[in-house]
């Protein structure tokens, strides 16, 4: 197959006057995690505002001894900006049609899964039977398939969102200004795109056909999101992918580079570690260990404290339960990752990967109260 | 003696600390409010705007007057949306005007606050406006028919205490409407300064919220709000220099 150049822009697709990218690179290239040393490390977590090289030293090995420290200093930081909050939400899948040819991911196009998408009656049902559960926030996701999932289509389901849910978040594929000021409309405020990795040479081996393959447009969604309406937007490298630590760096400045241009826009991260998918063995998180991906939690929060962060189901119930109210201040409960997973009839279309945590609204609420913690299910009002 | 009550838009408060709502365990609050003997108490509508589990409103004893706040409005527009929707779900007349367009310091835009406190007030709302202790910003603030002001002492939730001290204190100076101190107060002690300085009343949430023990400190600001309004009351007492006066008066050298 011959690949295309993934710096380039396919047609149709907006360019807009940013240096974000060129800076977050440039960052992460000049970033050597070995150059760090415990002194470093000990003075950034001296510090009330912590400096981007700051943030790199927390991510660096040189951390590893640390860790408890971080912990209490995030633990710290979570409290005095979100209090004992702890914000509840759920994924919605309503298509896992794709076009990208991503090597590692259970819907890409080459992957022989059960495919499926909702209908505007199955994406009511589905919705209907969420909300019963007491969730009062949805993020919505599709695969990345313009031609199956085309933005009238997520418009339309953000619209019934409206009706059942008080916020509503999106992970669909990155679009124009325009077409986020137009789901905005319909109801959503939140964008989240996975850049998956910062680098760029390894996303070009990963996402071998498909929008998705164009690395730049990709990267420049949360900026155009915002452009677009949009109150807040969520980054997050898929940790392990490539080398964590310069991907976690790149995801932090990326955001610190946004929060500075765009002030006003809430920011969040995602944690997300590579899972097993349905016909790809070779593929589990091993790279980074639980420790590891702590120690990038805790370095964003103390980086960015009044920064949102979720925490995957794809973490084990007793890694979440400990992580909530520590640094993460929003975790997923009551989850399906396929199509159809929320009706009595059953999924219709597999799962995009395979999740570590399958407790429902309920159990989840039960064990956030009893780290003496507050569920909150909405603290948002679209304006 | 005329009792000394706290007049806000007509209203009349006993107690002149206004608690806040946020960032605890909505079971606490009625205790809360108990032992801070407080009258008002602050939440944000977004917060409110919640059917299920974690809705403040239903947390929030009887008697209580509530001081709902626009947060999440980033101009003036949307903190008047925020604001009407506030009245329509029965949280009375009374609004903490909050525009805050920085996600990172949680500043609030005095000119926005200024715009959505004229359009509010005249729709008829107590409007009580969040804002940077700018003199000109509160007289624009009285003129457009805030029913107070409330400055902060510090970024939200910093628990930093009175940096801005020496702005508040002309506010107080100048402004004929309560001077209510809100935020950055991080301990009684802070509160018991800021009433001493003639503040009519004390804000604080994160203070309280990230308290050992919640009840007791929600007590502990309670009695310093109390102790520094009598101290206020009192007249202070001069700070005397050490030594005796001078035994040659300055202005000994004065003919008849």
């Amino acid at each position: 197959m011959e690949r295309t150049n993934h710096m380039e822009y396919m047609e149709g697709m907006e360019q807009i006057s940013s240096r974000i990218m060129e800076q977050t690179l440039e960052a992460m290239e000049a970033y050597d995690y070995n150059d760090f040393t415990n002194e470093d490390v000990r003075c950034a977590l001296e510090k009330e505002n912590l400096s981007p090289r700051d943030f790199g030293a927390l991510l660096s090995p040189a951390a590893a001894p640390f860790l408890e420290e971080m912990a209490k200093r995030a633990q710290l930081e979570t409290r005095k900006h979100f209090g004992n909050s702890v914000y509840l939400f759920t994924p919605l899948y309503i298509s896992n049609y794709c076009e990208n040819y991503c090597v590692y991911c259970g819907f890409n196009c080459h992957n022989q899964i059960r495919r499926a998408k909702l209908d505007m009656q199955g994406i009511e049902r589905e919705m209907e039977a969420i909300a019963k559960t007491g969730l009062e926030e949805i993020l919505i996701l599709t695969g990345e398939s313009r031609g199956m999932s085309d933005v009238t289509y997520i418009g339309e389901a953000c619209k019934i969102a409206k009706k059942y849910f008080k916020m509503v978040g999106l992970e669909v594929y990155p679009m124009n200004v325009e077409e986020y000021e137009y789901l905005h409309q319909c109801g959503a405020d939140f964008v989240t795109v996975f850049q998956e990795t910062y680098n760029s040479d390894k996303y070009e081996t990963l996402h071998l056909s498909g929008h998705k393959r164009v690395f730049p447009y990709r990267i420049n969604a949360q900026e155009r999101a915002l452009m677009g309406g949009m109150r807040g937007v969520a980054f997050a490298a898929l940790l392990g992918l490539d080398d964590f630590r310069k991907d976690a760096f790149a995801t932090g400045i990326h955001a610190y580079l946004i929060q500075k241009k765009y002030p006003h826009a809430e920011i969040s991260f995602s944690c997300p570690r590579l899972r097993p998918i349905i016909n790809n063995d070779k593929i589990n998180p091993k790279d980074v260990h639980e420790k590891e991906l702590l120690q990038v939690m805790c370095a964003y929060r103390i980086f960015m404290p009044f920064a949102g962060m979720t925490i995957s189901t794809r973490e084990r119930a007793g890694f979440r339960d400990n992580v909530i109210g520590l640094a993460a201040t929003k975790i997923s409960a009551g989850v399906s990752t396929g199509i159809g997973g929320h009706m009595e009839e059953g999924e219709q279309g597999d799962d995009q990967f395979e999740i570590a945590d399958n407790r429902n609204v309920d159990e989840v609420v039960a064990a956030i109260k009893e780290k003496g913690l507050q569920p909150v299910m909405n603290d948002y009002v679209f304006v | 003696m005329k009792q000394d009550k706290l007049v806000i838009g007509g209203h009349e408060f006993e107690s002149r600390f206004i608690l806040g709502s946020g960032k605890y365990n909505v079971e606490l609050i009625d205790a809360a409010v108990k032992h801070a003997g407080a009258q008002m108490i602050t939440l944000a509508l977004r917060r409110a705007n919640s059917e299920g589990e974690g809705n403040i409103l239903d947390y929030i004893p009887e008697g209580v007057t509530l001081l709902p706040n626009t947060s999440g409005a980033r101009n003036a527009e949307e903190a008047v949306r925020i604001a009407r929707l506030a009245r329509e779900i029965g949280c009375g007349d009374f609004v903490k005007v909050e525009v805050i367009r920085d996600s990172k310091y949680l500043l609030p835009d005095n000119s926005e606050t200024i715009k959505a406190t004229e359009i509010l007030a005249k729709e008829g709302f107590i409007v009580m406006p969040y804002m940077y202790p700018d003199l000109n910003v509160a007289r624009d603030l009285v003129n457009v028919g805030a029913s107070a002001v409330m400055p902060l002492a510090a970024p939200i939730g910093s628990n930093k205490g009175l940096v801005t001290k020496e702005f508040i204190k002309i506010l107080i100076e100048e402004i004929d409407l309560p001077v209510i101190v809100d935020a950055g107060i991080g301990r009684p002690s802070q509160a018991c300064e800021v009433m001493e300085m003639g503040a009519a009343a004390v804000m604080a949430n994160t203070a309280i919220a990230t308290a050992g023990d919640i009840v007791a400190m929600a007590g502990a600001f309670k009695s310093a709000i109390e102790a520094g309004r009598s101290a206020y009351l009192s007249g202070l007492g001069r700070v005397l220099s050490s030594g005796s006066a001078a035994s040659s008066p300055l202005t000994g050298f004065l003919q008849e």
